[in-house]
């Protein structure tokens, strides 16, 4: 075991793809817990998409990827969350043609100049040798900013999910954190994307939160309970990947399915504990 | 007592019916009006154009002399998700925000007034409890104490006694009084007619424009308030009975 953390960590590419894969990890498990109980979880999805076909385009002109697509992407999330927030177009389905139209976008501009190679598969399915050092600086710098922002917002940030209405009748501006929201998750799927790869990148958003939810019923906990967990399948994962020799993303995803099911498990054997406890307790006081 | 609240010309449209046309009042800082009408009168939606909720076709709205941080709000429906995770607190807590201002975190004194409203509730108990466990009516009775912690200067209420046993409807009604005379104003819509002439100083009274606006006395007297008085009286044998006369009635 311990041997294997040696020959692990004497990788450079993996101890730089554990430091931007932990910080993405957390990250992404924080602003996820709000996406998925706002029902933002297919602008997460959408975004991935978008930043696929940025990359693609960063590709084909020879810029340097993270710079082109992170101002692409914030536009992105600006539009996703106009159109979600708008009720006359169904919200869902616009997101969708966004998405699939950003990603054959992406497959024509690379088809076209580069072809269809190993880097395409690895933008759509992860590569820990993606990241460079000059990354590795940028996403510290992402994530750091994430992370302050987070906490700083993390009780408005708790009012707009829990009751957008509430908070907007009582001063607070509602349109701005959701903003926000959607910025930082731009930020986070652009630098994590080339790591977990463009149709996985979203399953970091959403796993940690849905499976925190199984089991505690307070937003803090919840938003703790994910972080850790985040980071704990993205571990899991990059060693499991790494001495079975599978795709880091694909593994840091199962992962964080084989997390979901256990707690999910976890939460309906309690749930069936506590079902019990009220049926005994009605029937005490029936009695 | 100074002004606290003055509207003109309020008019909301949907699509291009009009649910709220030409609303104008004033309010003063001590008042406690209570807005009655039928189902689909425009109450709910002339509360929402009051707290910037819904976009104003016409018309303005003012509030004299604070901010929309020192509002409190019960609105008819609050639509949480099912699942959602947060305790009691962290609901209640949430009420405070809007006086932080910049502060990102929550002081000791915010914790005692999320407490002290809990209590005046009689929901003490609940504070650690999942939201998502409480039954309906203890949910509700969560929100109104975060509507309470956010009133400093106004408290604006959607049919707030929903889902609350007669002798909670009583308490709270109770609760409403004492912080009106410590000088909040209170805005309320209701079904019960009764306990609006009983409780309030002033009545609105909807039908998509206003039918009726001034003091509880000359309400009495009016043709408006009269009808609806006579006509809840004659159907009102229950709560349930209540709201469904209130559906077929018509002025």
């Amino acid at each position: 075991m311990f041997d294997l953390f040696r020959e692990l960590f004497s990788y450079d590419f993996i101890l730089r793809a554990m430091i931007v894969g932990i910080l993405v990890a957390l990250c992404a498990a924080l602003l996820g817990v709000s996406l998925v109980l706002k029902r933002y979880s297919m602008i997460g999805d959408g975004l991935s998409h978008v930043g696929f076909g940025t990359l693609a385009i960063a590709m084909s002109l020879g810029l340097a990827p993270l710079q082109v697509s992170i101002p692409l992407v914030l536009l992105a999330a600006f539009l996703l969350l106009r159109i979600s927030e708008n009720s006359k177009i169904k919200g869902d389905a616009a997101i969708a043609l966004i998405s699939s139209s950003a990603l054959a976008i992406g497959v024509i501009v690379i088809s076209l100049t580069t072809g269809l190679n190993a880097d395409v598969c690895n933008y759509m399915f992860g590569s820990i040798l993606a990241m460079k050092q000059g990354d590795l600086y940028v996403s510290v710098i992402v994530a750091g900013v994430v992370l302050v922002l987070y906490i700083l917002f993390y009780n408005k940030i708790f009012a707009v999910t829990f009751d957008e209405q509430f908070a907007g009748a009582t001063g607070t501006r509602t349109g701005l954190y959701n903003m926000l929201i959607a910025f930082l998750t731009a930020l986070i799927i652009v630098v994590g994307m080339r790591m977990m790869g463009a149709m996985l990148i979203s399953s970091l958003i959403i796993f940690p939160s849905l499976s925190s939810m199984r089991i505690f019923g307070s937003f803090k906990r919840v938003v703790i309970c994910s972080a850790i967990l985040s980071v704990l399948c993205f571990f899991v994962g990059l060693v499991v990947s790494f001495v079975l020799d599978t795709p880091a993303g694909a593994s840091i995803v199962i992962a964080n399915l084989a997390a979901f099911c256990l707690f999910a498990l976890i939460g309906f054997a309690r749930g069936r504990v506590l079902l019990g406890t009220a049926e005994d307790k009605s029937s005490d006081e029936a009695a | 007592m100074g002004k606290a609240l003055s509207c003109e010309r309020v008019t909301v449209k949907y699509e291009a019916k009009y649910a709220v046309r030409d609303v104008g009042f004033e309010i003063d800082a001590g008042d406690y009006l209570c807005i009655v009408g039928e189902n689909g009168s425009g109450k709910s939606t002339l509360m929402k154009a009051l707290l910037g909720l819904v976009p104003l076709h016409d018309g303005r709205v003012r509030y004299d002399g604070f901010g929309r941080n020192e509002i409190g709000y019960l609105a008819q429906r609050t639509v949480v998700r099912k699942d959602f995770p947060a305790n009691v607190m962290e609901v209640v807590l949430s009420g405070r925000m809007g006086r932080h201002g910049i502060m990102p975190f929550y002081s000791g004194r915010d914790k005692e007034a999320a407490r002290e409203n809990l209590g005046l509730l009689g929901a003490s108990r609940l504070a650690a409890k999942s939201y998502r466990e409480l039954s309906g009516g203890q949910q509700q009775r969560v929100l109104l104490a975060r509507a309470l912690c956010a009133a400093e200067k106004i408290l604006f209420l959607d049919e707030p006694v929903t889902g609350l046993d007669p002798l909670m409807t009583a308490e709270f009604y109770g609760i409403l009084s004492d912080l009106n005379a410590r000088g909040v104003a209170v805005v309320m819509i209701s079904h019960d007619v009764e306990s609006a002439v009983h409780y309030g100083n002033k009545i609105l009274h909807m039908k998509t424009a206003p039918l009726f606006f001034g003091t509880v006395s000359d309400y009495l007297k009016s043709e408006a308030g009269r009808t609806l008085l006579n006509a809840k009286r004659g159907v009102a044998v229950d709560p349930l009975a209540d709201r469904a006369g209130t559906e077929v009635f018509h002025v």
